[in-house]
């Protein structure tokens, strides 16, 4: 990226934003206007994010790349000059996590536009949680990092509360609260860096320049790991995500599971992992271990679900296991491997919450022994289904497979028994998707849900760019594998080749 | 020598309006006027005190020294007069439609005005006792001016019993301050307070302890809270509203100038008062406004907890966290007084039950209304896009540089707590459907329009308030 590109990621940043604001102008009643314009906007924002996954520049040696900074506060008090910048820059893992909530995005709101409830009020609530994700993706400077992160937290206790489905409320006052919770570790773990670094600056390029005290490393840590663990539903502290999801409306989970936590894996790498390098490779075997015991706990927890979503809910605890996982590993191969993971895993499960929902919206029952033999019905639907799940446990020439494998030779290079472990969770994920496959798709059909259709047209074409990515990521990984490689080894020190 | 006295020209137009006010309503009969036009006579008198407190913007001691006008001051009286003026813009309706007699209401609320600026502008002891006795005594009688109920009056004696004892242990406090430094002026004080010989140690620590609980009591912090409740709940909305605001402001306006000046010297004997203070006021309040069913006592012991994250400056008492505490305070005005109005234009045209179901589906009535009170409840919990997030980032961050990040981490957890009961509210307008059968009701268009300024101000605090805090670091400079 060149220095002008820096102005793009300014614009990725401002675009929801600026449609939020058009959409609140817009009267509640011109439905097909709001389509319309919440259609050109998500497409803007896919093909932008396109043009900034494209064009990441591999001769660059400078860890961020596409630097654009604004100064915002300036001496005031203890803040020094510019310590406080509107800064954006992307390296490849920002890159690959900014064209996933492009894919994302566009999906998500395609199949919103069957929602008739406050359309507007909706779209303009999901266009303020994508921009906080965006920001957060491509923000440099650790004040405005925090806010846009807490923007992406905020929208959703609405989303939930008011769009969502069987017990929303609990659902989103837990989800909120538990969030906001794990951030207060994150405002104060920035805190103690700022006053450590003596710099007066939140400018992060500046700041993984200091060389901190191990001691101080090895207590931070821990704050920005738990902090930024609760969004990503790490073990123990992803109590909020199965109500959670189980709740949220079709587009939310699909955001919230497909990107969201993705930002809490993020926040690891770019708070902990660039900041902090030894207390990060200190701390790598715990995060491995929550990591595996998150990874077992999810996939035997969605071993006993019969509810759909919730199935899918602790099935994401598990894959998320298998990003920390990575990211313990503290590798390049790991890490590589963490990143793909957010990727595979964010394509792969905003397809199974689109599905789920195209159901749902029609049947309104998610109880898996309810179904059976689907697949006579809703062949369509059933192909896409198998499509995500075969993604989901790992088979070669879909996305999961190259990211699972780099894991998984990651954690056998340095702990061979937790890598065992990794495998035998693959195999109860293949298990309880399998036998979820036989029950709903197979067998005789349950004359009960005559009434059901095949997708729609616009489910389809949302569940078209996410198998698309799924195929593309599975068959062809050299496009992100190149650039997250060279980001980690640029910007993260003292990583084990 | 007159020039002199054109420096106090602000609150000779405050003290000019209240008088005409009162004339006016005392002969209202004879000379035909109706009850309408107290409130825009006081509005205008607030605005242009605010706009005339824009001349004085040096430094001068006047009064034969008991009373400075500087940066500090000028501060205070346009932060003053601006919520003077919008909170009668903004709650004119409610006014005129609940209370008793307008004209002395709105006499008092000038009343109370001039005196908090006499407290905070006021440089030796006794004047600031004057000032706030002037506002203590407004505001007691405001209370009680609601028409035909009993809980204002009840609110009103239970707050005059209180607020009395409390202005009394300030005083003995302050007395045994001026025995241990023999001086009522703030400058004599903190020369003779920083001679060792002079000061008697036992004396000054008694004072100490006694002034801080006088001033825990008008600040309403823990444990010197109870009466807010009581009070917020049984007062007029807009006295709520200037109790949570003005109220708190003119205090903690005082206590810059008296801690950072005459007490400075002795820090290290009230540094842990008000530590303590600070603590207990931000756990307690929080968590007790949990439990709350009735809106403004939930407001109330929200402010309760608020106050607490202010005095957090204090203990690490420097031009920094001076000023970014003053930043907060503005910001936590700002908010305040936007929630408040918002209340107070709800119960205009509704009964005044003070449940928080009352606001059940605002949003489907009222959006802008709804849109306004969320955002001023998520900007208290100091969420991002909204000044409480902005205003307390940097009070944190000035904080955590004078080695108090175990006391920030306590605020920002409490911070939490409080999203939990503001989320209530916000529940009620969004996720209900409406199940009244209530005809279609709107707000005045001066309450819209206050209600406009005032979610402008904090979204501009929350995204951009480095202006505001220049103003704020100018303020304070005087005081070092």
């Amino acid at each position: 990226m060149t220095e002008n590109d820096g102005l793009i990621l300014i614009t990725l940043f401002c675009l929801p934003l600026l449609s939020a604001i058009l959409l609140m102008l817009i009267p509640s009643k011109e439905r097909s206007l709001i389509i319309g314009l919440t259609g050109i906007a998500s497409s803007l924002m896919f093909i932008v994010s396109i043009y900034v996954f494209l064009s990441y520049d591999f001769n660059s040696t400078a860890q961020y790349q596409g630097i654009f900074s604004l100064s915002w506060v300036s001496d005031i008090g203890f803040i020094a000059k510019d310590g406080i910048q509107l800064k954006v820059g992307i390296d490849g893992i920002a890159a690959s996590m900014i064209l996933l909530t492009g894919i994302v995005i566009l999906a998500g709101t395609i199949v919103s536009w069957k929602i008739q409830y406050k359309i507007k009020d909706f779209f303009i609530l999901l266009y303020i949680l994508v921009a906080g994700v965006f920001g957060t993706f491509a923000m440099l400077d650790l004040f405005f990092w925090f806010l846009l992160y807490e923007t992406a937290v905020l929208p959703m206790y609405l989303l939930i509360g008011v769009w969502g489905s069987t017990r929303k409320q609990y659902g989103a006052m837990k989800l909120m609260m538990m969030l906001v919770a794990g951030s207060i570790l994150i405002f104060a773990a920035i805190f103690m860096i700022f006053a450590e670094s003596q710099l007066g600056t939140f400018d992060m390029q500046a700041l993984s320049s200091v060389q901190f005290d191990r001691n101080f490393q090895i207590l931070v840590f821990p704050l920005i790991a738990i902090g930024c663990g609760t969004l990503g539903a790490m073990f123990p502290f992803h109590a909020w995500s199965p109500d959670g999801h189980a709740s949220a409306p079709t587009a939310v989970s699909m955001l919230h599971a497909g990107v969201l936590m993705k930002l809490g894996a993020f926040g690891i790498i770019r708070l902990g992992f660039q900041l902090l390098p030894e207390g990060g490779q200190y701390w790598g075997p715990g995060l491995m271990t929550l990591g595996i015991v998150a990874a077992l706990y999810g996939a035997i927890s969605a071993l006993k679900q019969t509810d759909l979503k919730l199935m899918t809910g602790f099935s994401s605890i598990s894959h998320m296991g298998y990003v920390f996982l990575g990211l313990g590993t503290y590798s390049l191969i790991g890490i590589s491997g963490a990143v793909l993971q957010m990727f595979a895993h964010g394509v792969m499960t905003a397809l199974f919450f689109l599905l789920i929902g195209a159901m749902y919206d029609q049947s309104h029952n998610r109880e898996i022994p309810n179904f059976s033999g689907l697949a006579a019905k809703m062949p369509i639907w059933s192909i896409f289904f198998v499509i995500a799940g075969l993604a989901s446990l790992g088979l070669p020439g879909l996305s999961g497979f190259v990211a699972e494998l780099h894991i998984f030779i990651g954690t056998f290079q340095s702990y061979p028994i937790i890598g065992g472990l990794a495998v035998l969770t693959a195999a109860i994920t293949a298990t309880y998707l399998l036998r979820m496959f036989s029950t709903m798709f197979f067998g005789e059909f349950n004359e009960k849900w005559n009434q059901l259709n095949d997708m729609n047209y616009l489910e389809k074409a949302g569940a078209l760019i996410l198998a698309a990515s799924i195929l593309f990521l599975g068959l062809w990984p050299s496009p992100w594998m190149n650039r997250i490689a060279d980001s980690i080894q640029l910007g993260i020190p003292g990583v084990l080749m | 020598m007159i020039s002199k006295y054109l420096y106090l020209l602000p609150e000779i137009i405050l003290l000019t309006t209240g008088l005409l006010v009162l004339f006016l309503d005392a002969f209202s009969k004879e000379l035909d006027v109706g009850r309408r036009i107290f409130g825009p006579l006081t509005i205008f008198g607030a605005l242009s005190a605010g706009l005339v407190s824009l001349l004085f913007l040096g430094e001068e001691k006047i009064l034969f020294n008991i009373y400075s006008v500087d940066n500090l001051t000028s501060y205070f009286r346009i932060l003053l007069c601006g919520i003077l003026f919008l909170l009668v813009l903004g709650t004119q309706e409610y006014n005129e439609k609940r209370i008793q007699h307008v004209g002395e209401y709105y006499f008092l609320l000038l009343a109370a005005t001039l005196g908090g600026i006499v407290m905070v502008a006021g440089v030796e002891l006794l004047t600031i006792y004057v000032g706030l006795e002037l506002l203590s005594f407004s505001l007691y009688v405001a209370t009680s001016s609601l028409i035909n109920d009993k809980k204002s009056g009840e609110a009103s004696l239970k707050y005059v019993l209180i607020g009395g004892v409390g202005s009394a242990i300030l005083l003995y406090g302050l007395s045994m301050i001026y025995g241990a430094s023999q001086s009522t002026f703030y400058e004599v004080i903190q020369v003779n307070l920083a001679n060792p010989e002079i000061i008697n140690l036992e004396l000054l620590i008694l004072g100490l302890i006694f002034f801080f609980a006088g001033i825990g009591f008008k600040l309403s912090a823990v444990p010197f809270h109870m009466w807010a409740p009581d009070v917020y709940e049984g007062a007029p909305t807009p006295i709520t509203a200037f109790l949570s605001t003005s109220s708190k402001a003119i205090v903690i306006g005082f206590l810059f100038r008296f801690l950072a000046g005459p007490l400075l010297p002795v820090m290290e004997y009230w540094q842990w008062l008000i530590l303590t203070l600070s603590v207990l006021t931000m756990i307690a309040g929080n968590l007790i406004a949990i439990q709350q069913s009735n809106i403004k006592r939930m407001l109330a012991y929200s402010s309760v907890g608020q106050i607490g994250y202010i005095l957090m400056a204090f203990p690490s008492l420097s031009s920094e966290t001076l000023s970014a505490a003053l930043f907060h305070l503005t910001g936590y005005l700002v908010t305040n007084l936007l929630i408040f109005i918002v209340v107070a234009l709800f119960y205009t045209k509704h009964d005044e039950t003070q449940m928080i179901d009352d606001f059940r589906a605002l949003s489907d009535r009222q959006p802008f209304l709804a849109l306004a009170l969320s955002a001023g409840l998520f900007s208290l919990a100091g969420m991002p896009l909204f000044a409480g997030f902005f205003t307390k980032f940097i009070l944190f961050q000035s904080v955590v540089q004078n080695g108090y990040l175990w006391l920030v981490v306590i605020a920002v957890t409490m911070s939490t707590v409080s999203l939990y009961y503001y989320l209530q509210v916000i529940k009620q307008m969004y996720l209900y459907d409406d199940d009244k059968e209530d005809s279609k009701w709107s707000p005045s268009l001066s309450g819209i329009f206050t209600t406009g300024i005032l979610f402008f101000f904090m979204i501009f605090l929350g995204i951009y308030g480095t202006p505001f805090y220049a103003f704020a670091e100018k303020a304070t400079m005087i005081l070092f």
